[in-house]
């Protein structure tokens, strides 16, 4: 035993056990390598194959504009108002795509996904034809005066178009969707009188508290 | 003496099937040698892991998606393509030239050895 050995308190590793000590650091860094190499693997396939630019401060804008749209929908309901109470709507309807649009964009910048490229082009895809047939919809319920039918229409297309653009998305768009989706059901099978609260419930709570939590661990 | 002709045996074997030498991870340790080489580097990664989850992405695509220049992309998925893991088709959109790139059967199966490759060297590491 040597100096240096005694000193350290080393016990001596016999011969044929010296080449595992070499390998011992090697193996470690494999080891580590490895556990690297996957999480890689993981982001790019998280990154190829969802639209990650899905703004949850977007989101939480639509929301607002939701829950005002509610309160001024109120004052002029659609018993008695409602090419009123239609204007209403459509044009929250276009504040909000507007400015999720602008926070879309806003979002993609930072991030440095294209619009353009593969997972948003897929996500708009599978978005707009729910979106197309809410407006078909819409103008078929209204032309033929049957205004208490469209918020639950309005909820459970925008669910389904929700749901089907969330599949190319981060995870809680697509749940998001499938609770607007089951809250429309709602909507159309119960009292029309709590209408406006299922209409605020979805495009105004639902928009803020999915939108915060997107904003909160999906990257603003 | 005996670990001598082992080596040899390693060496002559991966010279065989360069590129494509993963062999089995017997007993979960595996080492960087056996590991498959035109997998293992970054960008090939990238490239096989994304198009892994999409049946077809284009040029620009994978351009954006791993914050790679043309060149670093396009030398990459050149070696992928010779080894068989993608396949690349060209074509135009309008007047555009787009090159698209999707993965193979053997790229698949390359990629599931790889995992199953660092899920064993991470057990392996962990004495399991």
């Amino acid at each position: 035993m040597s100096a240096a050995q005694r000193l350290s308190g080393m016990p001596t590793v016999p011969r044929r056990h010296q080449d595992q000590i070499v390998r011992a650091p090697e193996r470690l860094a494999l080891h580590d390598r490895a556990e690297d190499n996957l999480r890689y693997i993981r982001e790019t396939m998280a990154r190829a194959g969802s639209f990650t630019s899905v703004s949850g401060r977007g989101m939480m804008h639509a929301g607002v504009v939701g829950f005002v749209a509610t309160l001024a929908s109120l004052r002029y309901p659609y018993a008695s108002q409602p090419v009123v109470w239609s204007a209403i709507w459509i044009v929250a309807a276009i504040v909000a795509a507007v400015l999720s649009s602008l926070a879309i964009r806003k979002k993609s910048l930072r991030t440095g996904e294209s619009l353009l490229g593969g997972p948003a082009r897929r996500f708009v895809l599978a978005f707009a034809p729910a979106l197309v047939a809410g407006a078909i919809l819409t103008a078929v319920l209204v032309a033929r005066g049957l205004y208490v039918l469209l918020p639950g229409a309005w909820l459970t297309l925008y669910g389904a178009a929700v749901t089907a653009g969330g599949t190319f998305s981060a995870r809680p768009v697509p749940v998001m969707g499938a609770t607007f989706m089951a809250l429309g059901a709602v909507c159309l099978l119960t009292d029309p009188t709590w209408q406006p609260y299922y209409l605020a419930g979805g495009f105004g709570l639902l928009h803020v508290g999915v939108g915060y939590r997107i904003a909160r661990y999906h990257g603003g | 003496m005996a670990r001598q002709s082992r080596a040899d045996r390693t060496d002559r074997s991966e010279r065989r099937s360069p590129g494509v030498g993963l062999k089995a991870v017997a007993g979960g340790t595996g080492s960087a040698q056996s590991l498959d080489k035109v997998i293992h580097e970054r960008i090939r990664l990238g490239i096989v892991s994304a198009l892994a989850v999409n049946e077809r992405l284009s040029f620009n695509d994978l351009k954006q998606l791993l914050h790679a220049t043309d060149g670093n992309v396009s030398v990459h998925a050149r070696k992928l393509e010779d080894a068989g893991y993608v396949a690349c088709t060209k074509g135009f959109e309008g007047r555009v030239p787009r090159t698209e790139y999707r993965l193979t059967a053997a790229g698949r199966k390359a990629l599931e050895r790889y995992l199953s490759h660092m899920e064993a060297l991470i057990l392996a590491a962990r004495g399991k």
